[in-house]
This record gives C-alpha cells, structure tokens and sequence, in this order.
C-alpha cells in the first residue's frame, strides 16, 4: 500500500506532492504575465507547444514571494483538463510511503487546508500538500 | 454515406463481440432482465441504424428480433429455449451481414425468412432451422477504426511540437551558413511536417451526418409522444466540420429540435384550425459559409410571440415594464435567451424545464459561435447558428499595450483608428473618456489603465470593438502588430475567472499570448448595448489603417493586397491549374475559379496563391511568396495596373488593383466561357437533376448527348456506356456501386463528390 511521493522545498518548508498526480519537473525562465490574474497566478509558460497556467504555491499558501530573478523549478500538474506548473523553490526526492495519516501538530490555517496529511520521510514526517488547493489559491477558501 | 455505412458496420461488429458474452448468459439464463435489455437494445440500435442507411435485409432481420424481444420484455411471451435460439439465429445473421458488407461480398442468400419464422410463437420445430453455416466466412481487415479524441488531441500536440522545433532548426539554418544539401533536406523535412499535420487536422474532421443521423428517430418519438404529425428534412449532411465541434453543439441542436416539435409546431387541430397543412415540417441545414458553419433550422410552427415573451419577462422580472414597452422588436424576441424564461405556458417533460435557450446560446457563444432568429408569428421560426469551422482558429489582430501582447478577435473589430487624425479625438464627460470617432462618441477604455499596466508614453492607436450583445467601445492600445489565425485554447478557470480573457495562444515566437474576451471587458467596464440606432457614419479624411497583405509577386515586385480581401493564402497542386478559353483556371475545393498571374507560374508541384473574395465573386491570384503582413496608414495613387503606392520601410510598394481584377473576372465570365462538360447519357434523371446541378455548382457549363453546345472539353459517362471511337475529350467515368469491380476499374463511384471533381479537374489539368 505505498505511495510515491515528490519531496519539494516551499520557502523554507519541506512538503509532499502525490507523485501519481504529477506530469514532470521543469526549470522556468520565462514567464509571461497576466494582469489581473489571482495573486498566485504568476502567469503563463510555454512548454513545447502546451501553454501552461503557472501557480506561484508561496502565495496559494501565504508564504513570502521568492526573489525574483531565481530560476524556479516547477511541478507539471493536470488538473481539470488544465495544466499547471507549480513553482516550487526546490525539487528534492521521490520517496515510497504510506498512505497520508493525521497530521499531530496544530498547522498553520492555511498549510491545514491545503494539506492532505503527513507522511513519514527517514526520521521526519512531511506534510502532503494537494494540488487543486494550491492551483485554486484563495479562491477556493472564498467560496 | 460510405462514411456512415463503414460507421455502421464497425459499430456493430463491436457492439456484436460486446454482447457476445451476454448472449451467452442469457441462453442459460432466459429469465436474466439486464442481459435481455441489453441485447434488446443492441438489436433496437441495429433496426435504428438500418432504416436509417437503407439495409431492408438488417432492418426486417432486427425489427422481427425486436418484437420478439419486446413481448418477452413485457411478459407476453416466455424465453423458452426455442425462442432463445431463434433470437440467436437472427443476431447471427446480423453479424454475417455485417461482415458480408464490409467485406463487399454479395450478401450470403440466407433464408431471412425461415428464421423470421422461428421468432413466431407458434413456429415449426427446430429441424427446420437452417443447417449451420459450414465454413466461417474470412473476415476482411475493417477500413476504418475508432480511437479516443485524446489521442488524436496527443497527435495533434505533438504535431504542434514538430513544428516548433521546425522553426527553432529553421532559425538555427538561418543564422549558420549552410550547405544546399542541408536546406533541401530540411526543406523536404517541412513539407511532411505540413502535410502531416494537415492530415492529422483533417482526422479530426467528421462530417455533420454523425449528428444530423440521430434526427428522424428523435423527431418521429418527440412528434408521436406529443401526438403531433412532423415532416424532418435534412440537408448538407456532407458538410464537414471539427469532431469535438459536433459534439459541442450536439446538445445546442437537440435542444433547438425538442423546442421546435414542443412550442414551435401546433398539434394537427391547431394547424387545421390556422389553415395549414396538419402536418408540420422541421427542416434542418448546415452549410458551410467561408470560415464559418451556418446551421439552419426551421419549423412551420406558430413562431414566438414577442407581447407574450415581453410580459413574461416583465413578469419574471428580468424587465420593467417600460423597458419592454420600448424594446424593438428584434430585441424583444432575442429576450428568449434571457436566462430563466421559457415560453411554454405548460412545462412539459420534453423542453422547457428551466434549462433553455438561454443555455444553447451561453453553449454555441462558448465555442465562438452565434446564435439567431427569425420569428414570423402565425407562420414559424428560422434559428440559425453560425459556428466556427474548428474549434480553436481564430482570426485575430495582435496587439501591445503596456508592454503586453493581446489578441483581439477580428470578428469583434470594427476599424482601427490613429488618434490624431482628422475627425478623431478624445473628449471626456464629467471626467470619463470618451472616443470622437467623425460624428460618433464611444465610450474609451485604456488597456493598459484598465488591466493595471504602466502605461507606456502611447502609440495612440484606437481599435473600436463590437461586442457580441451590440456593446461598441473603443480600445486604446500602444501599437497593432499582425493580422494573424491563432490556435486558441481554453484558459484555466483562474484566468477566466477573471472575465476579460477567452483563451489562451501560443504564437510563433513560442511567448504564449492571451486573448481578450471583447464582451466580457465591456461587462467589467459597464458598458452597456446603447439603444440608439447606428450613429451615422461619413468617410471623412481620418487617416485609416488598413492591414496589408506584402507579397512578392510572380513578376518579382512587391506588391500589397488589403488583408480583408483575402480569404486565405494557399499553395494549391500545379495540376489543378489548367488553361480554358484563353485563361487559367483553378479546380481546387470542388470549384472553379479564375486564375490571373502576373508573371509564369512557378515551376513547381505547388503553386502559391491568395483566394480573393470581394463578397460577391471570388478569384484566384498567384503570387511568389507571402512576406509580411503590415498596417499601412496612407496610399498615395498611382496610374494603371497598381490602385496605389505607399511606402513600407522607405521603401514603394505597389498596391493590388483588387477592383480592376474583380472587373477582368467579371468580364471574363461573360466572354470567356467555363469549361463545358459533356455529360454523355444524359437521358436519365439522375444525370439531368443530380449529377447536372452538381457540376454547374462546381463552375462548368453542361450539356447533354445530343444537344450542340459546341466541343467538349471533358466528358463524363456511366462506366458501361459506349461512346463514340473519336472522342476527343478526356473521358471521367462513373459507376453506380460504392467499390470498384475489380482493380483495373478507373471508374469512380457516382456519388463519391470529391472524388467525381477532382478527376474532372485533373483530366482538364493535363489538356492544359
């Protein structure tokens, strides 16, 4: 009954991503923006000939933007027949573990939504986070 | 009908294994309810399909299984063994049909009727039943398969892909120096690459049959549902359109269809009662108009009465009262798609359950389509919906605002004006702007002011919209860039949530790019469809620009043609070209066309060449190769053969006397006479009323055997017809089966159209 799983780095945090649910890692240099989009939504990036609508997840979670200028790496993610790029900062591993658990410690309201529970990696438990929350942004929350 | 026939036959045989298994379990399970329903529902479908297609042999099989299948459903009769194997005898049948069909063998004489015999309650015994079949006839390979539109969407992505990194190499071959060897090698490269994706394009074509087919039956339950007495024609079924655009606008039609039977068309008292024939006729179109499906439905039906609609929606409060007394007409039908007013006094199960018309139009106007009526009140109801071919080219006009790019749909574009010229200003009221374009004031949105961008010192460039709810304004953009058709796809939810984009594009320079959603920018600015009449409209001296098409032509100068003018650019086969009557002449899309070049055609396979439409006549131009598409302020006129010179980079350029070229084409066709084709049995009907109409629709004069309509430049015959040893036309002929005798046959199948044109226009191509 194992899982895998995507190791990312948001800000300083480590989280999960279900790797069943992601396309690919992408390095992002160009993005073409897209006024008056929702906040999160850093804009636009051409991979290939696929336009995908790229997610800034520091902001669908409340975190303080990156430096601009930072070459990101983004997660390619389906959602809804669209897809999406998940800026992340880092691309760390892919572990195997259990289905997600409860999480034991009081969260953050906004890492408690987007959450789906923890899972264990080598001595530490890792939050999984779940991308339609961090694509819906403050939206979702809203309705 | 080949299309639908092998559509038909691959349906069934799948369906056939399908229930295979089913039939099986119902043979031990007679009393089984779910295998019964399905297996009835595989022969109903059968039945469905054949009286659709004409296969009286399938339908009298399937329709005796139906039956069958119907008492033992209502509890008429009791699935006793002999029954079972009776019902497995005609569906076996059924599968050795099928695959005589496909495999155009004749049909295997079977005794259709000894087993149509067997369903009866009262039947002989099974002694005489027919002797299994002996041998298991071979099945030929299916011409045709299915696959899911995903994958044809991951091909045509892939496709897009190719042709990107084409590009990229392309530019990469450009800035090194390379050898001859290379470019021809990449040059071959693009041509599969084109011809690939055409192919791959075209597969996602189906023709409009694949919903016009589910029609009648729909028609012929709603009408005996309702008791009412409803005649269905269908017309332009061969009319081709995107796959994933039947689908889209499969629901819109339904709904147009139920409405139509529901409200539109009375019950046969009513009818008496108002004169008219008691029964009723629904006639459904399509036709294909430029870029554009135009899909016609009409009833002769009481039509929609605007004083009820408008009390009604005064009622629902969609209006006030006063609102509704000074509505035009026009506007108080187009109140039917308001949302949440249905006009039906009685809900009834078919139509009117609080989804309406409002959803079909919310529907066609998603995919870029409109929707329209005509309501004669007494008399019936003419809706039309224009849809776009593909799902996702648009025509667009690029343009920058703040340091962004935006696409504009071309279809919402009234004219592009410079600020600055004579007659346009900008003029504010209590502190809003507003556009003074010659006599009329429009309200004026900044783009970049409006979508929160720094406003760049502006190019003053004033693009005035029309929206599609009749809403004009005016944008002001920094620059106009191109005229372009861009592949548009659907934008997340995110962004289109924020109601001022409609889709998303990726151009060539691979910087995806957003399209503008005119009528949702006018909403989110409150602008509002004045009531007023069309302002009035002079030519003044405003400096217009116009978007140019900048070619090199045959003759090697550069010349410019108003991009309006051009229905497209196409390279077409050298062979479709032919000379008739002292002027070239181009077959090519199932017409003829004129030709005019201004120098030698290349000499090439392809041909490249503008297709000019003036809106009434069309023709053809052949031209060396496409350079630029540029917005060109001024022309300065010229004498002759040019209707002007302006300059394009300090540099002149000729513009094309698109009005003189009209007027040879016009000429033309008075003196110079099309290609005259012979039609050499033309006693029957077929030939004179469907093979006749045909042809002068395709751009050629016809006559008859017999008749003396001077000499023939091409002839066309049944395949067994003799004709006379000195023919000196080239000979087309027609055979009335759908597969050729054997291989050595050129015949082609009489209704095969493309086929039957393509063939006259080759045989004229190598006279020439």
């Amino acid at each position: 009954m194992n899982n895998l799983y995507l190791i990312v780095r948001i800000g300083d945090r480590a989280a999960a991503l279900p790797a069943a649910e992601v396309g690919s890692v992408v390095e992002v240099d160009e993005i073409a923006p897209v006024p008056r989009a929702p906040a999160h939504v850093a804009g636009l990036f051409a991979l290939r000939s696929r336009v995908l609508t790229v997610i800034d997840t520091r902001i669908s979670l409340g975190v303080a933007p990156a430096d601009p200028g930072k070459v990101l790496n983004a997660v390619i993610v389906g959602n809804e027949g669209h897809s999406y790029a998940l800026l992340v900062d880092h691309v760390d591993d892919v572990i195997e573990a259990g289905s997600p658990e409860a999480s034991p410690a009081v969260l953050d309201p906004i890492w408690e939504d987007a959450s789906l529970g923890v899972i264990q990696h080598g001595d530490a438990v890792v939050l999984v986070l779940d991308p339609g929350f961090l694509i819906a942004g403050r939206l979702s929350r809203a309705a | 009908m080949d299309d639908l026939l092998s559509d038909f036959i691959a349906e069934t045989r799948e369906t056939l294994d399908a229930i295979a298994s089913e039939i099986v379990a119902w043979e031990a399970a007679p009393d089984d309810r779910e295998r019964l329903d399905s297996i009835f529902r595989f022969v109903h479908t059968v039945k469905g399909s054949c009286g659709f297609l004409d296969l009286p042999r399938l339908q009298r099989l399937s329709h005796a299984a139906e039956d069958v299948l119907a008492d033992v459903r209502s509890g008429k009769r009791h699935p006793d063994s002999r029954l079972v194997s009776a019902v497995l005898a005609v569906i076996d049948r059924i599968g050795e049909l099928t695959d005589a069909m496909a495999s155009g063998e004749p049909l295997p004489d079977g005794e259709d009727n000894v087993l149509i015999a067997g369903l009866a309650a009262t039947a002989v015994p099974a002694a005489a039943a027919p002797a299994p079949v002996a041998t298991q006839p071979s099945r030929v390979l299916a011409r045709s398969i299915r696959l899911p539109t995903e994958l044809l969407d991951r091909m045509m992505a892939g496709v897009s892909d190719m042709v990107l990194a084409r590009n990229e190499l392309a530019r990469r071959l450009r800035e090194s120096a390379t050898d001859t060897a290379s470019e021809v090698a990449f040059e071959r490269l693009s041509q599969c690459i084109a011809e690939m994706r055409e192919a791959i394009t075209r597969s996602r074509m189906a023709r409009i049959d694949a919903l016009f087919s589910t029609l009648p039956r729909m028609v012929r339950d709603l009408a005996g549902e309702l008791g009412k007495q409803v005649v269905l024609e269908v017309d332009g079924g061969d009319v081709e359109l995107d796959r994933e655009m039947i689908e889209m606008i499969r629901d819109p039609l339904t709904h147009i269809v139920r409405n139509a039977i529901d409200h539109g068309i009375e019950d046969p008292e009513a009818r008496r009662a108002a004169g008219k024939p008691t029964v009723g006729r629904l006639r459904v179109s399509a036709r294909q108009s430029g870029n554009q499906i135009l899909i016609e439905a009409v009833d002769d039906g009481r039509g929609i009465d605007d004083e009820k609609l408008v009390a009604k929606a005064v009622g629902a409060g969609i209006i006030s009262f006063e609102q509704g007394e000074r509505m035009p007409r026009a506007r108080r039908l187009a109140l039917i798609f308001a949302p949440g007013l249905s006009t039906a006094s009685a809900v009834t199960g078919i139509s009117g359950r609080g989804v309406g018309m409002d959803v079909v139009r919310a529907n066609i106007e998603r995919i870029g389509g409109t929707v329209d009526l005509e309501s004669r009140l007494g008399y019936g109801l003419k809706l039309t919906m224009c849809v776009p071919l593909t799902l996702t080219i648009i025509p667009a006009l690029t343009v920058s605002s703040g340091g962004h790019r935006f696409a504009i749909p071309r279809s919402a574009i009234d004219e592009l004006v410079r600020l600055g010229g004579d007659g346009v200003r900008i003029e504010t009221i209590a502190g809003s702007a507003v556009a003074r374009i010659r006599d009329s004031r429009l309200p004026l949105i900044d783009l970049a002011g409006f979508l929160g961008l720094e406003t760049a010192v502006g190019g003053g460039l004033l693009v005035a919209l029309r929206a599609g709810g009749g809403e004009r304004f005016v944008l002001a953009v920094d620059a106009v860039h191109d005229h372009e058709e861009l592949v548009v796809k659907p934008a997340a939810p995110e962004l289109m949530a924020t109601g001022i984009y409609a889709g998303t594009t990726l151009p060539d320079n691979s910087r995806p790019m957003l399209l503008l959603d005119v009528a949702g920018i006018a909403a989110q600015a409150g602008i509002v469809a004045s009531g007023r009449s069309e302002e009035p409209e002079t030519e003044a001296e405003v400096v217009t620009t116009a978007p140019m098409l900048l070619f090199r032509d045959l003759d090697g100068v550069v010349r410019a043609v108003r991009l309006a003018l051009t229905d497209r650019i196409e390279d077409v086969a050298r062979e479709d070209i032919f000379t008739s009557g002292g002027a070239l002449r181009l077959a090519h899309d199932d017409r003829v066309t004129l030709l005019i070049a201004a120098g030698a055609l290349p000499d090439s396979d392809k041909v490249r060449l503008l297709q000019l439409n003036d809106g009434a006549a069309r023709l053809a131009y052949a031209i060396g190769e496409v350079l630029d598409i540029v917005a060109l302020p001024e022309i300065l006129p010229a004498a002759d053969v040019a209707a002007g010179v302006t300059l394009v980079d300090g540099r002149p350029v000729e513009l094309l006397d698109v009005h003189s070229l009209f007027a040879i084409a016009a000429a033309g066709a008075a003196d110079r006479k099309p290609p005259l084709c012979l039609i050499a049995d033309g006693g029957d009907v077929w030939a004179r009323q469907v093979l006749a109409p045909l042809l002068g629709a395709a751009g050629y004069r016809v006559s008859f055997a017999g008749e003396d309509a001077g000499a023939a430049d091409v002839v066309v015959a049944a395949a067994d017809a003799c004709l006379p040893d000195h023919q000196p036309a080239p000979v087309v002929r027609l055979r009335s089966e759908v597969h050729a005798r054997d291989a050595g046959d050129d015949s082609i199948y009489r209704y095969d159209r493309h086929a039957l044109l393509g063939a006259l226009s080759r045989q004229l191509g190598a006279r020439a």
